[in-house]
């Protein structure tokens, strides 16, 4: 702390910040977004009853999933995984799931939107898209195990309304998230108190971006479903997006099917989740055109979240992750 | 905009008063950065045009969600993310408008480094002071004051010079952080990223390079060593072994997990295990690397004790002879962040690090005015209020100065009925009387 004095020393010397900042090797800021993460998962699994991982097979739960394994080792995960299964499925991911969480002595919990159309809790959407139904089938797997804490790999940069939520984000009985009665949430001190009834969503990873996410799956080596890297597949263009031709994506009208080389930045419902043309095939080339990318990763692939500027505030409001 | 591995990261809290152009400023850094991608301009420079904007209107860049946009002021704490090839920020968009210092208090209550926004037309505000108090209240390692629109004052050196000075003199009243005033224009970009052409006499850097260059080093690195256990991990036990497995600290002791939030832990270190005063040595270290012999605060660790003591969550691991101190009764400046006041006599539950208590609100001492820095008569605390208290804990805590460690110095208060949130605390110092006689006696591990 040094006292202020005359005016001139008000302004910078850039040779002395210089010679500081030499002084001690800047920590890593993976490094740093690693610790807090595995802090939070921490203070979850301590201060709440029946806690639970959501887990998409996509690379965000994929790297939550790594954090907390690296949290509790050599101990098992002190909570389950869960599966929202919308029934849309690319290829691999379900494998791919099975494979990160049974496979590795992890409790798997699958909750279908299929079993929640079938109870007439929910019905099908004119577009086909299934990425709304899941709220309910999250609020009802919610109910029904008991669970008070959901772990999601949400980002704050992914959308402006999630820009401003806390990590520790309070659902009432409802499952709503109420932006602007959100708790204060100063320094790392999470307050995780909740009655019976209402409960909590923690996001470790608020603070990564979509390029940390991939320094840190090429810094620790995590396996990802293949849909991420360049493959051929058989698309259509619609609303500009590159959509996959299968059982959800058939061609309307005079939409003409052809093959290209895609990848896919985040999994979702097949009906709706677009593919990027793009030759990356493996995690250091995605680095490289993420460098030069131009365009959010919700911007390019999520044609639902397209309709409104506010379409994921309203989402978020209605219990979605 | 690939950032060098080692590069760090930098938390950043920015404050102003409204218009005072906050939101051009971050939209400006973001721009220039590079941070903002296509379809983000192109939803912004949509929305300007409807709102009759002439292009992008930079500040848009930075509005959340859609209350906000509709009364045009952004309303409570936003988080963005840009990087440098230097560095990498996490900045957290705090507004201006004079009832949410529970907002300034949220979102720079983590950060390294605070912006404080002034309209050089408008010189030191009401507004200005309580973000600068508010800075170091909070001590933050850096505050910048970034001295904005000085296009419209003729990039004059004696208004910029006017600011300094006034700000500095009434801050150092409450306390004596270093400022760093930066002239610029966030409309037109001058001292921003770039240089400015119009400020000769100007000789500091632009901001960005300010933030890229301004040392990581953490305080908290040069404290006494702090490990406020989160998590016991309990080895599972062989059928014929005894609870404690192997005796010689191998790997069936129990592991405690925490963050390292002060100083550096070695194996070998001796340590005591707070409240309950139980002595030991380390025994080993985990880092999330795999097994370290050394760790420096920030850590995500787990380490075992050469001894079968008791830890429970909540606990602090700490260094023999650099001890934080233990007791019921603090002395603790609050920031009120509920709509019922507080009064003397509430009880609320208070978490600190990773342990609850309930603590008695025994004594209102002042409300601090930040106008004037007086220290005023007071029987309640308001939203948004400043003030002095004296807690009485029903359980011992062990705590630090919170000018000595933000980390273990630090507290909120938590309604019992609601479960919400009610206040930021600073713990300013123990109540001696108390402290005292309430010191564990240490026992033999
Ligand atoms: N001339 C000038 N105008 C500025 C400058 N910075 C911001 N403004 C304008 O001041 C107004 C308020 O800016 P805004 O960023 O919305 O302020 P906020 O309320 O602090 O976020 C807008 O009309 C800006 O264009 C500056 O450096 N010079």
């Amino acid at each position: 702390m040094t006292t202020t004095t005359p005016l001139d020393s008000l302004f910078l010397d850039e040779l002395d910040l210089e010679a500081a900042a030499a002084t001690r090797p800047a920590p890593n800021h993976l490094d740093a977004l690693e610790a807090e993460a595995v802090f939070i998962l921490r203070e979850v699994a301590a201060e709440f009853a029946r806690p639970v991982l959501l887990f998409s097979g996509g690379k965000d739960s994929a790297v939550l999933l790594h954090l907390a394994e690296k949290a509790f080792a050599p101990g098992p995960l002190p909570f389950p995984v869960m599966h929202i299964d919308t029934g849309h499925n690319f290829d691999d991911v379900l494998a791919f799931r099975d494979h990160r969480t049974t496979g590795k002595g992890h409790r798997l919990i699958v909750a279908s939107v299929q079993d929640t159309i079938d109870q007439g809790r929910a019905t099908e959407e004119a577009g086909g898209s299934r990425n709304r139904l899941q709220a309910t089938t999250l609020l009802d797997a919610v109910a029904s195990h008991g669970f008070d804490v959901c772990l999601g790999g949400g980002r704050r940069d992914e959308e402006k309304a999630r820009a401003k939520e806390r990590v520790f984000s309070f659902r009432n009985k409802a499952g709503q998230w109420d932006p602007s009665g959100q708790r204060p949430e100063p320094w790392s001190i999470y307050n995780g108190r909740i009655h019976a009834g209402e409960h909590m969503r923690a996001f470790p990873i608020s603070n990564w971006t979509e390029l940390d996410v991939w320094e840190y799956i090429s810094r620790e080596g995590i396996e990802l479903p293949s849909m991420y890297f360049a493959h051929r597949r058989t698309v259509l263009e619609r609303d500009g997006m590159l959509l996959a031709v299968c059982p959800q994506v058939v061609p309307r009208g005079d939409e003409v099917p052809f093959e290209d080389t895609v990848r896919y930045r985040t999994v979702g419902d097949m009906s709706c989740t677009g593919a990027v043309r793009s030759s990356a095939a493996t995690v250091a080339e995605i680095i490289d055109e993420l460098a030069m990318t131009r365009v959010t990763e919700r911007g390019a692939t999520r044609a639902d979240d397209r309709f409104s500027e506010a379409a994921m505030e309203d989402r978020k409001k209605e219990g979605y992750f | 905009m690939s950032v060098d591995a080692e590069a760090g990261l930098l938390r950043v809290a920015t404050a102003g008063s409204v218009d005072d152009g906050k939101s051009t400023l971050i939209g400006r850094l973001l721009w220039d950065a590079k941070a903002i991608l296509e379809d983000q301009v192109a939803a912004v420079t949509h929305a300007s045009a409807a709102r009759g904007h002439d292009g992008v209107n930079l500040a848009m860049l930075t509005d959340g969600l859609r209350a906000e946009r509709d009364q045009g002021i952004t309303i409570d704490v936003a988080y963005r993310y840009f990087a440098t090839p230097r560095r990498r920020f996490v900045l957290t968009d705090t507004p201006g408008h004079f009832e949410y210092t529970r907002n300034m208090v949220t979102g720079a209550s983590n950060a390294d480094l605070a912006v404080v926004l002034v309209d050089a037309r408008n010189g030191v505000l009401e507004q200005t002071r309580r973000h600068a108090v508010i800075a170091s209240m909070l001590h933050l390692p850096h505050v910048v004051v970034a001295v904005n629109k000085m296009d419209l004052v003729d990039w004059d050196e004696a208004v910029f010079t006017r600011i300094c000075e006034e700000l500095t003199a009434f801050v150092n009243r409450f306390d004596e952080p270093s400022l760093t005033f930066i002239p610029m224009s966030a409309k037109l970009g001058d001292n921003v990223v770039d240089p400015s052409d119009h400020m000769p006499w100007y000789y500091g850097p632009p901001l960005l390079q300010y933030l890229e260059e301004v040392p990581l080093d953490d305080p908290a690195h040069n404290l006494a060593a702090r490990l406020p256990v989160q998590w016991v991990a309990v080895p599972a036990v062989a059928a014929d072994e005894g609870p404690n497995g192997n005796a010689n600290g191998g790997p069936r002791h129990p592991g405690y997990a925490g963050q390292l939030v002060a100083g550096t832990l070695r194996t070998g270190d001796k340590v005591v295990v707070l409240p309950g005063g139980a002595t030991s040595a380390v025994a080993s270290i985990d880092a999330l690397s795999g097994p370290v012999d050394e760790a420096a605060a920030g850590a995500a660790i787990t380490v075992r004790l050469a001894d079968p003591v008791e830890v429970h969550r909540g606990d602090t691991i700490a260094l023999q002879g650099a001890e934080p101190q233990v007791g019921r009764c603090l002395e603790a400046l609050l920031c009120w962040m509920a709509d019922a006041p507080l009064v003397v006599g509430a009880r609320y539950r208070l978490k600190q690090t990773s342990r609850w208590t309930t603590a008695v609100v025994a004594d209102l001492h002042y409300r601090l005015d930040i106008e004037t820095l007086d220290h005023a008569p007071a029987t309640a605390l308001g939203p948004n209020d400043i003030g002095s208290v004296a807690l009485t804990l029903s359980d011992d805590l062990v705590f630090d100065a919170y000018r000595a460690n933000r980390s273990t110095g630090s507290f909120i208060l938590v309604d019992e009925d609601t479960n919400v949130t009610v206040a930021a605390g600073m713990i300013v110092a123990a109540d001696s009387a108390t402290h005292e006689q309430d010191r564990p006696v240490p026992t033999a591990g």
